[in-house]
């Protein structure tokens, strides 16, 4: 959630001190291992393993002989598997462009035009329903769509939901989910924008009003380029979230009475290849495809936006 | 948003109209917010006052209007008896499975973020390196496959099937990180060192306790995932006494006649019901919320108010 780039020259001298004198380092060096050792086996047995075990799944068949490509081959073709990828790529840039664009308006907002502390309150109203993540926040939401309870049932019926079942089609889905996810996970992200935005120098945005620039310029200009790294970092730990989606498809499919697809999400279609097909290796190659593209985004991450540096001597 | 900058470029050049469109800005701004507010906050009040009236009561009366307090003790005697009081089983396992493996997680990852960030050893910057990748990585395709090597190692339905997975947190071990990278002043420890310190004492007497901020915020963080993880409770438990609560409401769900009309007949299990139990469910992460927003805040900016 941070960068790490400020090791300060102090520390450094420090460390390039320590390493002259020798024992200091061997001694940090075996406690070093000490200290990582519980944490290392968890990433070894949670982490490592059961991506290892994946692969090794995704390659192999259920005598555990080596089949190269072809479950990949096989849940490719498989009809559900197209749609799936393609539900969650519709879901993805919808809430992507609608939780950077609005996160970013609102955090400029609540720092050029409010007092901080009524900016508080504000993000304090918004963070709120982020206590309601998972099962509850969808539950929440199957009573907010419901025409005949919503207190939002004048709106619904406006945009032509006069039943339940009828905002539960299948192509509002993506909205829905979209609705959900922003209302549980906005205001989190309108905090951290906040947050970065009040590390602008104050002089920087003094200097740009003695030049003539309001508030809506000054913004454009030099807030938001200044806040790019987080926008960045935002918007690919929201991707990587996107590809994630279980519970909440799953619910709404319930609560659908099945009018939504089973497989709605990739997740979801491992889910049912493993426990209703009892095929593993097909489960797992999708578990693949998913890694892969949030081991791709990761990449990214890591290397591309600065925002993470692994600092060593 | 273009358009209401163009309108202050507009401003700008004649100041004769700076006045109006600064109050078109200006109601924007509070049109936007207003919204916002609404959006947010709406849900929630529902949700509080939905368990004071009736199944018939949430269709015919104001969504926002107030039923009674008896109505409350209804809803709950209904969802008390709903499999004999399963609500308070799941609520139990939910805390064991969330406090047990938040103690695993700050045992394993305090160390480890203080090893990384402040002692040099060989493959550190490999774990470091695994760690930020293991991090962002979506850890919902990581289920399936920490479910089959549960499995082969017969875990299935026992407590340890959920809390060793979940005490897993590199996110914790990365903020660890983080703040002894950036704000540990390393001449104390190098100080504690030369009066004799071993490496233990400098972390336990050092250390640890000037790290309070970030421990804290770690054990947030953590229970608060573990209390609303749903998928990996999902796959590995079997029958109803080991569910957690998140569980737990999909069972409900599915047994509401609003939502499933075939499994609901016969029980009282209505939507009042259900929403008294996404309250009860959502009570101790919110308590947690009110009383540590403060402190929250200023975490989440730990990084941001460094750089």
């Amino acid at each position: 959630m941070t960068t790490v780039e400020t090791e300060r020259v102090a520390p450094l001298v420090a460390s390039k001190q320590a390493r002259r004198r020798g024992v200091p380092r061997r001694r940090a060096g075996l406690a070093g291992y000490l200290f990582v050792s519980g944490y290392t086996i968890l990433l070894v047995v949670f982490g490592i393993i059961p991506t290892g075990y994946a692969v090794y799944l995704a390659f192999t068949n259920e005598q555990g002989q080596f089949t190269g490509l072809n479950q990949f081959i096989k849940v490719v073709q498989d009809y559900r598997f197209g749609p799936a990828f393609a539900d969650i790529f519709i879901y993805l840039a919808m809430w992507l462009v609608l939780v950077i664009a609005l996160t970013t308006l609102v955090a400029v907002i609540l720092r050029a035009r409010m007092k901080p502390r009524l900016a508080a309150v504000f993000r304090f109203l918004y963070y709120i329903p982020g206590a309601l993540a998972g099962v509850a926040s969808v539950l929440v939401w199957l009573f907010m769509l419901d025409p005949t309870v919503s207190p939002a049932s004048g709106l619904l019926r406006v945009l032509g939901f006069g039943s339940f079942a009828q905002v539960l089609a299948p192509a509002n889905l993506p909205v829905i989910l979209v609705l959900i996810a922003f209302w549980t996970g906005a205001g989190g992200w309108i905090v951290v924008m906040y947050g970065a935005l009040n590390n602008i120098p104050e002089e920087v945005l003094e200097a740009a009003r003695m030049d003539g620039a309001g508030p809506w310029q000054s913004a454009w200009h030099i807030q938001i380029p200044m806040i790019r790294k987080w926008i960045v970092y935002q918007s690919i730990l929201a991707f990587a979230a996107g590809t994630q989606l279980f519970v909440e498809p799953q619910l709404l499919q319930t609560a659908s009475l099945g009018r939504v697809s089973p497989t709605w999400a990739p997740n979801q279609l491992a889910y049912v290849y493993a426990f209703q097909h009892g095929d593993f290796n097909g489960a797992a190659a999708i578990s693949i495809f998913l890694l892969a593209l949030g081991l791709i985004v990761a990449a990214v991450l890591v290397t591309r936006s600065g925002l993470f540096k692994v600092d060593d001597e | 948003m273009t358009s209401s900058s163009l309108d202050l470029d507009l401003g700008v050049a004649h100041p004769g109209k700076r006045r109006v469109s600064r109050f078109v800005s200006i109601a924007i701004v509070v049109v936007i917010l207003a919204l916002l507010v609404v959006f947010f906050v709406l849900p929630v009040v529902w949700l509080l006052l939905a368990p004071t009236k009736t199944a018939g009561q949430l269709v015919t009366q104001f969504p926002l209007s107030f039923g009674s307090f008896n109505q409350v003790a209804l809803a709950w005697q209904h969802l008390v008896s709903f499999q004999g009081g399963a609500i308070f089983v799941w609520l139990k396992n939910s805390a064991i499975y969330s406090i047990g493996s938040l103690i695993l997680t700050l045992l394993t990852s305090v160390p480890a973020g203080y090893a990384l960030a402040l002692t040099r050893f060989r493959g550190r910057k490999v774990l470091l390196s695994v760690t930020l990748v293991v991090m962002i990585m979506p850890s919902a395709a990581l289920v399936l496959p920490t479910f089959l090597e549960i499995n082969l190692f017969g875990l299935i339905g026992t407590v340890w099937s959920i809390i060793l997975p979940f005490s897993f947190f590199p996110f914790g071990v990365y903020l660890v990180y983080i703040y002894f990278a950036t704000s540990m002043p390393r001449d104390l420890l190098s100080a504690a060192r030369i009066d004799g310190c071993n490496e233990w004492q400098v972390f336990s007497r050092i250390a640890m306790p000037l790290a309070k901020p970030v421990i804290g915020l770690i054990a947030f963080f953590s229970f608060v995932n573990n209390w609303n993880n749903f998928f990996l409770p999902y796959l590995v438990l079997p029958s109803s006494e080991q569910f957690p609560i998140q569980v737990g409401l999909n069972q409900l769900l599915s047994s509401t006649p609003s939502f499933n009309p075939v499994a609901g007949k016969g029980l009282n299990i209505t939507s009042p019901e259900l929403a008294l139990a996404i309250i009860i469910a959502i009570l101790p992460v919110l308590v947690l919320f009110l009383f540590s927003q403060r402190a929250l805040v200023s975490g989440m900016l730990a990084g941001a108010t460094k750089e």
